[in-house]
C-alpha cells in the first residue's frame, strides 16, 4: 500500500511575529521553526499504518518550501516514513490553498497513492482547505478533522470530531485521504537511532515549476496584529507583588473573595 | 450582491448559528437565500427562499451528495458568496464546492475589511486581509463572529432540490460526548490549566490554585489530549462552554476554540510569560508571569 503525508513547517506559534517588508505576512527572521502540530499527528496515523501493514507499505512524507523546511521532513523520516519529497519555494507563503493543493495533486496525480494524511489545518494560516482540495482535486473520497483511525478490509473507518465532543463516525473506501485532528494519537519522539537511520532515507526534489500550473485564485492583502480591545491590565513584576495587586483587584471588582 | 446561505442540521435539528450567516449576510449588504438539508417542519424562520432537500434521503451527512446539492442551488441562484459556517460541516463542505467551481475560498473570516476580509491567522494572534480574485467566493465565518440583531422571523418560499447518485463517504452515526464526571456550567470559579503548565506533574499546583478559589479545574485542549487532564473538564468549542464569576486561564494561549468557550465568563484573569497573547484580548487582568510559582504564591495567599 502506498501512502503520502503532506506536511508544512511553521514557526513556533509563541513566537513574535513582526509584519515584513511587504505587510503581507510575518518577517521570516528570528523565528524557531517546526513541523505543523496538526501534521504530526498525520505523520503518525501514516507510520501507525504502516506498523499495522508491514512491509508491504511505503510512506512518503511531501513538504513544500523554502530550505528549511527539510528539517521537518527529516524528523517525518525519523519518526519512520520511508521517504521525502522535497519541493524548493522560497515563496510558499504567497501562494494561496488553491494551488497548495494543486500542487500536491499534481504531485500525487498517477502515482497511486492509496491513501494520503494531512493536517487539518496549519497553525500560521489556519485555512483547513488543502487537505479537502487535494481529495477533491484527486477524486478521492474524504473525511475531515479525523479523531479516529481505523484502516481494515480495504475501507477506513474515521471518526470526525464535531462540535462539543460529538464524534461521527464514517467510512470510506480507498483511495482516500484524512486530515488529521488534534489528539488523533500521540506523536512519537523520534529516537537517536531512526534519526541516524533517517539520514539514510532518500530526499528527492521535485521543483514547484512542473506542478503548479495554477494561478492563485485569493491573495493576503494585509498582515497585522489584532486591534487591541482596550479595557484589560496588565500587571508585570515581582511574582509575590502580582499576586497581591492581582488579589486586590479581584477583591474591589468581583465577589468570588467576598 | 447576491449570497446563497448554507444551513446546518443535525441530530435531526436546524442549528441556531444559521442565523449568523443571515447576520453576515446583512453585514455585506447581499440578498440572500438559504439551502438546507433537513425538513420542512425545521426550516428557519426567514422570509427569503430555501431551497430545501429532504435530510430522509441525503443524510446528515453526505459530503458528496450535499456538494451536489449545493452546486444545484448555487446554478439556480447564481450568488456572489456562497457561505457556510467554518464548523466541522462548514470547512469539510466548503473547499469541496470551492474546487468544483474553482473559486477562492475565504475561510474562518471575522469582519470585513474594504474589499476584502479580515481572518485570524498565527493561532490568533495575527491578523490577515483575504481577497478572492475570482468574481465569486466561498465564504466560511467564524463561529459567533457575526450576531443576529434582530430575533429570527418570518416563514421562507421552499423550493425543492433532488439530485441523483450515492457518494463514497458512509456515515455510520453519532458517538455522544463523553459522560460528565463534573459539570463546570455550574462553578463560580474556574481556573484552567494550559499547555503552558510544562508538565503533568503540575496539574495538581493549578487544581490547588481552583481549591483556594472554592472553584472548579478547568483545561485548554493539549492539556486533554495528552491526557493530563479528563476531557470533562476541557473548555472550549469541543469541551464545554462556560461563563463563571472568575475565569483563571493558566498558560493558555487564547485560540479562538478556547476563547469561545470562556469569553462570556464575567471577569476572565489570564497568566501568560508572553504579553502579546491573545487570551489578553479577552482577559480583565493579564498577569505576565512564569505561571507556576505565580500560581504557588497566589494559592498560598488565598489559603491564610
Ligand atoms: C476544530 C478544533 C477544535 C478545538 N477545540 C478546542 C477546545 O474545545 N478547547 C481548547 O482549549 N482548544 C481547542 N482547540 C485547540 C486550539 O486551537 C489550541 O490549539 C489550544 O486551545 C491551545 O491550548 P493552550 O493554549 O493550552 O496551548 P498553547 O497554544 O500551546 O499555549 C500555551 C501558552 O502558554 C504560555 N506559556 C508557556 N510557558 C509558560 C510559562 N512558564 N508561564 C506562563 N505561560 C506560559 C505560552 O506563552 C502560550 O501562550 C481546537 C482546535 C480545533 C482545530
Amino acid at each position: 500500500m502506498k501512502l503520502l503525508v503532506c506536511i508544512k513547517q511553521v514557526p513556533d506559534m509563541e513566537s513574535r511575529f513582526k509584519v515584513n517588508d511587504g505587510g503581507d505576512w510575518f518577517a521570516d527572521a528570528d523565528l524557531a521553526y517546526r513541523m505543523n502540530e496538526y501534521d504530526e499527528y498525520a505523520v503518525e496515523q501514516a507510520v501507525r499504518l504502516k506498523e499495522q501493514l508491514g512491509d508491504t507499505a511505503d510512506v512518503t512524507v511531501l513538504c513544500i518550501g523554502p530550505d528549511r523546511v527539510v528539517e521537518a521532513i527529516k524528523k517525518a523520516l525519523a519518526m519512520g516514513c520511508d521517504r521525502g519529497v522535497h519541493v524548493p519555494d522560497a515563496a510558499v507563503h504567497l501562494k494561496d490553498p488553491w494551488q497548495v493543493a494543486s500542487a500536491i495533486a499534481a504531485f500525487a496525480q498517477g502515482k497511486g497513492f492509496d491513501l494520503i494524511f494531512t493536517g487539518m489545518q496549519s497553525q500560521d494560516r489556519g485555512s483547513a482547505q488543502v487537505g479537502v482540495t487535494v481529495a477533491e482535486l484527486l477524486g478521492y473520497s474524504c473525511a475531515s478533522t479525523v479523531v479516529g483511525f481505523d484502516y481494515g478490509a480495504g475501507a477506513v473507518t474515521a471518526r470526525r470530531e464535531l462540535e462539543g465532543g460529538v464524534k461521527a463516525v464514517v467510512r470510506m473506501p480507498l483511495p482516500a485521504l484524512a486530515t488529521c485532528q488534534l489528539g488523533l494519537n500521540e506523536p512519537r519522539y523520534p529516537t537517536l537511532p531512526n534519526i541516524m537511520k533517517a539520514k539514510k532515507k532518500e530526499i528527492v526534489t521535485v521543483p514547484m515549476g512542473e506542478l503548479l500550473k495554477e494561478e492563485p485564485v485569493a491573495t493576503t492583502t494585509r498582515f497585522y496584529p489584532p486591534a487591541k480591545k482596550g479595557g484589560g491590565v496588565v500587571l508585570e513584576g515581582d511574582v509575590g507583588d502580582l499576586a497581591d495587586r492581582l488579589l486586590g483587584i479581584l477583591k474591589e471588582k468581583t465577589t468570588v473573595l467576598r | 450582491m447576491k449570497a446563497l446561505l448554507v444551513c446546518e442540521y443535525r441530530d435531526g435539528k436546524l442549528l441556531d448559528s444559521s442565523y449568523e450567516l443571515l447576520a453576515f449576510a446583512e453585514r455585506l449588504g447581499a440578498d440572500s437565500a438559504m439551502v438546507l438539508i433537513g425538513d420542512a417542519a425545521n426550516a428557519p424562520r426567514y422570509g427569503g427562499k430555501v431551497y430545501l432537500a429532504h435530510v430522509a434521503i441525503y443524510g446528515e451527512y453526505n459530503p458528496d451528495l450535499h456538494k451536489q446539492l449545493i452546486l444545484a442551488a448555487v446554478a439556480r441562484e447564481n450568488p456572489d458568496y456562497i457561505i457556510f459556517q467554518h464548523s466541522s460541516y462548514g470547512w469539510d463542505l466548503a473547499p469541496r464546492v470551492a474546487a468544483k467551481l474553482r473559486l477562492a475560498q475565504v475561510s474562518e473570516v471575522v469582519g470585513i475589511d474594504g474589499d476584502g476580509f479580515e481572518v485570524g491567522c498565527c493561532n490568533a494572534k495575527m491578523r490577515r486581509t483575504v481577497r478572492p480574485a475570482t468574481a465569486r467566493a466561498v465564504i466560511t465565518i467564524q463561529t459567533g463572529a457575526f450576531t443576529p440583531q434582530s430575533e429570527p422571523h418570518g416563514s421562507p418560499a421552499v423550493e425543492m432540490l433532488d439530485v441523483a447518485g450515492s457518494g463514497s463517504v458512509e456515515f455510520i452515526g453519532y458517538e455522544p460526548a463523553e459522560e460528565k464526571d463534573i459539570d463546570l456550567g455550574k462553578a463560580e470559579v474556574i481556573v484552567s490549566a494550559g499547555r503552558g503548565i510544562g508538565k503533568k506533574e503540575n496539574v495538581p499546583v493549578i487544581a490547588a490554585l481552583a481549591r483556594a478559589f472554592g472553584g472548579e479545574l478547568g483545561a485548554s485542549r493539549p492539556v486533554v489530549d495528552a491526557g493530563w487532564v479528563e476531557h470533562s473538564h476541557q473548555v472550549g468549542t469541543t469541551g464545554q462552554t462556560v461563563s463563571p464569576k472568575l475565569y483563571v486561564a493558566c498558560g493558555i494561549s487564547g485560540a479562538i476554540q478556547h476563547l469561545a468557550g470562556m469569553k462570556k465568563s464575567d471577569f476572565i484573569v489570564a497568566i501568560n510569560k508572553d504579553k502579546d497573547a491573545p487570551i489578553g484580548e479577552v482577559a480583565d487582568v493579564l498577569v505576565v508571569a512564569d505561571v507556576m510559582p505565580f500560581a504557588q504564591a497566589l494559592t498560598a495567599r488565598l489559603q491564610k
